[in-house]
């Protein structure tokens, strides 16, 4: 708790945000992103962007695992929820995400009879299949790295188990490969990153060296309090205002270098990296996992034969700039007009983790 | 945006969003929507649309009459059960009314199958949780329905009781008035969501808030001189209501919409438990959306604060009293979080129900 309190509650902030406004005079406007929901809600939720001085902006960039599924997999998702003796089972803010129509999304399709349940952990997934047998029971396992290694545990847990009504819809992303992605796209405007402290515990703060050594970025992988992420940005600016771009480990109380082993070695037996379709972003190569053949048998594309339809654009929503960093939130004509937390018409809206619904939630002042 | 696109949009609102789904009945913002759009035109009258959380009926009796059902699930959580609510739930609305409760209504809705030793501990919680507030049980009813069309119980309880003070309302609420807060907040809906994800072990602090208000409210009151003979409208507490669904921020949000003020809460100034606050940090919560069920949030005059703040801190359960905010006027309609690193943001509205995030 002790813990908690110093970096929640942190006492050197006018100290800190001095070195910040000292740093930053120095190199101008820059721009930093975060790349991870809890980092946006985070940030929204302490209120730092009204403290931190003018020259320092921060943009959410792809970081939020419901954003960055496309809607033609969550239409496919739909009309799976809507099939006799199946049951989808999800992490909470899934089912609030809108298919390419407005209005329609698990939660709607619930009300309409479709089953549709909330799950903390797919373990729970698991528990439910082996309680209804007669039912088919769908993990929705969407995520990153950091959700990856339980749901390869589940997919484990449940072959070990024989449970034969219990499958996985891959929704899963690596990070690495949707970064590079977008700093090697043509509007690319950003001048380092706050890394995700979650997904560097299970691959490690090695896994955001190829920034400063493929790009010459700098990268702080930052924790989740405030304390946390106003140092990580001093640091940030800091190696900006000298120019020597490094990999830094703010998070040392949870992350460790080469991460978490036994985490990425459950991943590795179920997973393999496969091209995956990004909102905002397309299709990248090996930036996706799928599940083993092996596993084939937990897997419900291969369960179902499933395949999602082609990617219809949602009118007017610009989701997939604002998760590139290139439009905020309220430039998107229909910020607050039209959408919104309650009428989302794009995923940035619909999660919590989503630039929009903090943008909307926590607005500054 | 071009009109087309407007258009189109609307349409496919209207199309899919034809159903009542379980944020509308959130307590925030579609509860609202559902509300005004709805009930409020088809049952126009005056004592209805003042929204409090009890009616204030005519005549010379001056009566306080409120309604409320519940669904909780599941029925038995740490610090309560559906019982226990049930009573807490109207006598709640009834103090915050400015009323005396005095006399429940109970019916039931009970599934096919529920069990009758359950039954009864829940009947024997209502029968405790009465006569602690003071009410009598005069009436009531019991339906049962078919298996698999409720789930497990229902309960609906409606209250009457006789006005100890008037209660300005909102429109009373100046620049320069203090917010307070009668204890720590966000414990019930945290306990009951532990419950819900099997999370809570037995010996775990955290436990629901509620409990019935009618002490603590009746002494904020006498606190500020206020009784049902006074009808000044500059009456020291201009307000009182308890944040259940929604939470604080949502509750809050209903004082400052549409109105020349704002509101400012100093996040630090909080009463949060610390097993709350872990809990909503497990869970992806957070305590301002949480709801409580035995707690008073009250508007009134900065120099009454300190008296009232006493009075509630003397009645058990009101420990933890505190002044959490300022009304302000820098941005009327809205209520505003000072952070404890000295940011500033905007607190909406629940939007919705609080789902779970993914990481």
């Amino acid at each position: 708790m002790l813990y908690d309190s110093y970096f929640k509650n942190p006492k050197g902030v006018p100290l800190l945000l001095d070195k910040i406004r000292e740093y930053s005079d120095k190199t101008g406007p820059v721009r930093l992103m975060e790349i991870c929901g809890t980092h946006t809600m985070a940030i929204a939720r302490s209120g730092i962007k009204s403290i931190l001085p003018e020259n320092v902006q921060l943009l959410s960039g792809p970081g939020c695992p419901v954003c960055v599924t496309p809607s033609n997999m969550i239409d496919m998702i739909l009309d799976l929820s809507q099939r006799p003796g199946i049951l989808i089972t999800s992490y909470g803010d899934l089912l609030r995400v809108p298919g390419s129509a407005q209005g329609d999304s698990l939660l709607a399709r619930r009300a309409d009879g479709g089953k549709v349940e909330s799950v903390y952990s797919p373990m729970d997934a698991v528990k439910i299949a082996e309680e209804r047998p007669d039912t088919e029971v769908i993990f929705l396992g969407a995520g990153f790295e950091t959700t990856a290694p339980g749901t390869a545990a589940c997919i484990l847990e449940a072959a070990a188990r024989g449970v034969k009504n219990f499958s996985v819809l891959c929704l899963l992303k690596r990070t690495e490969p949707a970064i590079r992605s977008l700093i090697e796209s043509d509007d690319f405007a950003v001048n380092g990153f706050l890394c995700p402290g979650h997904v560097a515990a299970i691959i490690g703060a090695d896994g955001f060296s190829f920034l400063p050594k493929d790009y010459r970025l700098p990268g702080v992988v930052s924790g989740f309090e405030p304390g946390d992420l106003l140092y990580s940005i001093l640091e940030l600016t800091e190696m900006l205002a000298q120019g020597t771009p490094e990999l830094k480990n703010e998070y040392t109380r949870l992350v460790r270098q080469n991460g978490n082993s036994a985490a990425m070695a459950l991943m590795e037996r179920v997973f393999f990296p496969a091209g995956s379709d990004w909102r905002g972003l397309g299709q990248i190569p090996d930036s996706g996992y799928a599940i083993r053949d092996e596993y084939a048998g937990w897997d419900a594309m291969k369960k179902f034969s499933l395949s999602p339809a082609g990617e219809k654009e949602i009118p007017g929503c610009r989701c997939a700039q604002v998760i590139r960093g290139v439009l905020r939130p309220a430039e998107c004509p229909l910020f607050k007009k039209g959408c919104s937390p309650d009428n989302p018409v794009g995923p940035c809206m619909v999660s919590g983790e989503g630039a929009c619904a903090a943008a909307y939630q926590y607005g500054q002042t | 945006m071009n009109d087309k696109e407007t258009e189109v949009m609307t349409m496919n609102d209207r199309i899919k969003d034809d159903r009542i789904t379980l944020d509308y009945g959130s307590g925030g913002l579609k509860t609202s929507e559902l509300i005004e759009s709805i009930l409020l035109p088809a049952f126009d009258n005056a004592a209805l649309s003042q929204l409090g959380d009890g009616a204030i009926l005519g005549g010379s009796d001056k009566l306080v009459f409120s309604t409320d059902s519940f669904v909780v699930s599941p029925w038995k959580f740490p610090g309560g059960d559906i019982g226990k609510l049930s009573v807490c739930g109207t006598v709640n609305d009834l103090c915050m009314a400015g009323g005396i409760p005095k006399y429940l209504s109970l019916s039931f809705i009970l599934e096919e199958g529920f069990s009758f030793s359950d039954f009864k501990s829940i009947v024997s919680s209502i029968a405790d949780e009465a006569k602690q507030a003071g009410v009598s049980i005069v009436t009531g009813d019991t339906k049962v329905v078919d298996s698999g069309k409720g789930d497990g119980i229902y309960i609906n309880t409606a209250g009457i009781g006789f006005q100890q003070a008037v209660l300005p309302g909102k429109s009373a609420i100046r620049p320069g008035d203090s917010v307070l807060v009668s204890g720590t907040i966000g414990c019930h809906g945290a306990a009951v969501m532990m419950a819900r994800s099997g999370l809570l072990r037995e010996d775990s602090p955290l436990v629901s808030d509620c409990q019935p208000l009618h002490k603590i409210s009746a002494a904020a009151l006498e606190a500020a001189g206020m009784t049902s003979e006074s009808t000044d409208l500059s009456a020291s507490i201009r307000i009182l209501r308890d944040p259940t669904r929604g939470g604080v921020a949502t509750t809050l949000n209903e004082f400052t919409e549409q109105m020349p003020f704002s509101i400012e809460l100093d996040e630090t100034a909080l009463p949060v438990n610390p097993a709350v606050e872990v809990a909503c940090d497990m869970l992806g919560l957070d305590p301002l959306y949480c709801a409580c069920e035995g707690r008073m949030l009250a508007v009134c005059a900065p120099e009454a604060a300190e008296a009232v703040i006493d009075a509630i801190k003397k009645i058990p359960g009101g420990e933890n009293a505190a002044r959490i905010g300022t009304v302000t006027e820098d941005m009327p309609g809205k209520v505003l979080l000072k952070t404890p690193i000295g940011g500033r943001r905007i607190l909406a509205k629940l939007t919705g129900m609080q789902l779970p995030r993914i990481c």
